[in-house]
């Protein structure tokens, strides 16, 4: 409950303080982007919108990224796991994400839905939920990144040197101990550069949600072209956006792994025992 | 509720599409990489710095824009260039398949030129060292030694890449050509039963995905025919 409660007021503060400063600084940028540029500039009169359609695509991805890593794991064991029970269902649950495109998933939910709209309503899923492209999105993305974050970690977890399981085993660990201890932190480290990976796919892949009417970055691109025509302008902004939040999430990753890898670093050479071959 | 209501020919006909675009892409994306592997590795500096951002550009940005950009670019300059060349300003039409292919290319060349470049760094240095001791001349080397043995290497990689690229295919439903993720769009619509056919088109995607993985799997035992295994 204590999450909840710091979680209310971290919500509240951000809702009471920090949104309504965001949008003055952005009105600000905005009248000197259209000072500097211009009246007839796209993006200098539309630079609030940008950076609206930018907040909800990264909206997306993060609650995407957290819900589905939230879920990964335990997917990931259960596809390792013996019990048939288990292991099946997150294999092709696994299989049918990763194998099919991100655009017919989103449509199959989205649209989809509207095939089974009596039912939908009649269970109480449908207004709010499955009628909202939003809901719809967030749920997609979540199912997506959830099978590709599992692959990732039942790679992490096959790779566990044997030895040190091994050696875990001979100290007398085992089961959640093994888990906990040794097995997932190891894990954890030999997939994180795979999963920096899926972090900017999935932030890519954000753009096609734009596809069933959120106003995304993406979006926002596509409503503000039919508003002036300036078509080139507005897409090459765009990509431009998508670039330098990508590098900055590449950048954000490296930094992690070299803080994660600490230890492994190769130490000066000067500094080196010279017996360290042996 | 597999009851397709006389539309099923929308997938064979979306299935024959949308394995053209992908085969007709191959060779485009190989290409791309194979020149962006070189200028990457290339000793002129021009070379490296037009690789370089080729490759940062695709990777760091998505698909859909890309392809909506490159797709409208290339219209909107040949539509320039015939006004300008016939001062015809009608407008042309420009044909989807190509310009699909052609930005479908240029995404996964630059994908295609890490494969490449990673796999030029796995050949054996020995091997080309080998291949001047006999005096063979730059063209030769990378003509007789290097690529037929970087092929084997970049094969896993190209593999994925071919089933990111299949079914990156469906995005080209966005410039509305007629491939299975369009075909079925238009069919769900007539008919009402979105849930159905975007599930059969999915289950025809899995189905290329599965087909991929087995050919892929045979052609790597195939090019590691010449390998000895420890």
């Amino acid at each position: 409950m204590a999450l909840f409660t710091l979680l209310e007021n971290h919500i509240g503060f951000f809702h009471d303080t920090v949104r309504p400063a965001l949008d003055g600084a952005c009105q600000t940028v905005q009248g000197g982007l259209v000072s500097l540029l211009g009246e007839k500039s796209a993006i200098g009169v539309n630079f609030c919108r940008f950076v609206e359609g930018a907040w909800l695509t990264l909206e997306l991805t993060m609650t995407a990224l957290v819900i589905g890593l939230m879920l990964a794991l335990p997917v990931a064991l259960a596809r390792l796991s013996r019990n048939p029970l288990l292991k099946w269902p997150a294999f092709g649950y696994m299989f049918y994400f990763r194998g099919t495109p991100l655009l017919v998933q989103i449509f199959l939910i989205y649209y989809g839905a509207g095939q089974f709209s009596p039912e939908l309503r009649q269970w109480g899923l449908w207004d709010g939920l499955f009628r909202e492209a939003y809901f719809c999105a967030v749920l997609t993305l979540v199912l997506n990144t959830t099978a590709y974050s599992a692959e990732i970690i039942r790679g992490g977890i096959q790779n566990v040197p044997f030895g040190e399981v091994e050696a875990a085993r001979a100290c007398g660990m085992s089961g959640r101990l093994l888990y906990r201890r040794i097995i997932l932190p190891k894990a954890a480290r030999i997939a994180l550069p795979a999963y920096s990976n899926e972090v900017v796919f999935l932030f890519q892949a954000t753009s096609l949600v734009s596809v069933i009417t959120l106003l995304d970055l993406t979006g926002i691109a596509r409503d503000v072209i039919s508003d002036t025509f300036r078509t080139f302008e507005v897409w090459i902004f765009t990509l431009l956006c998508y670039l330098a939040i990508s590098y900055c999430i590449f950048w954000l990753f490296k930094r992690l792994e070299r803080r994660l890898m600490r230890h492994l670093q190769r130490r000066p050479a000067s500094q080196a025992p010279l017996n360290a071959a042996g | 509720m597999f009851d397709y209501k006389g539309y099923e020919w929308v997938f064979w006909e979306g299935l024959q599409v949308t394995l053209l675009v992908g085969l007709a892409t191959i060779p485009v994306a190989l290409t791309m990489g194979l020149l962006g592997a070189w200028g990457k590795l290339s000793k002129n500096r021009l070379a490296r710095i037009l690789a370089n951002t080729y490759t940062t550009v695709v990777r760091g940005s998505p698909e859909l824009v890309l392809i909506i950009l490159v797709y409208y670019g290339l219209t909107i300059a040949l539509q320039d260039l015939v006004a300008a060349l016939t001062g015809d300003e009608s407008g042309i039409d420009i044909p989807r398949f190509p310009a699909g292919v052609i930005t479908l290319g240029l995404i996964y060349g630059a994908f295609a030129t890490e494969v490449f470049r990673g796999a030029y760094q796995s050949v054996d240095r020995g091997q080309i060292e080998a291949a001047q001791a006999y005096g063979m001349n730059r063209k030769q080397m990378v003509l007789r030694v290097i690529l037929p043995q970087m092929w084997r290497f970049a094969l896993p990689g190209l593999g994925n890449l071919w089933m990111v690229l299949i079914k990156a295919t469906s995005l080209m439903s966005i410039i509305q050509l007629p491939e299975l993720m369009r075909m079925a769009d238009v069919a769900a619509r007539a008919v009402r039963l979105p849930f159905t056919f975007f599930l059969t088109a999915s289950f025809i995607y899995l189905g290329i995905t599965i087909l991929s993985i087995i050919a892929l799997s045979r052609a790597e035992r195939w090019a590691a025919r010449g390998v000895r295994r420890a």
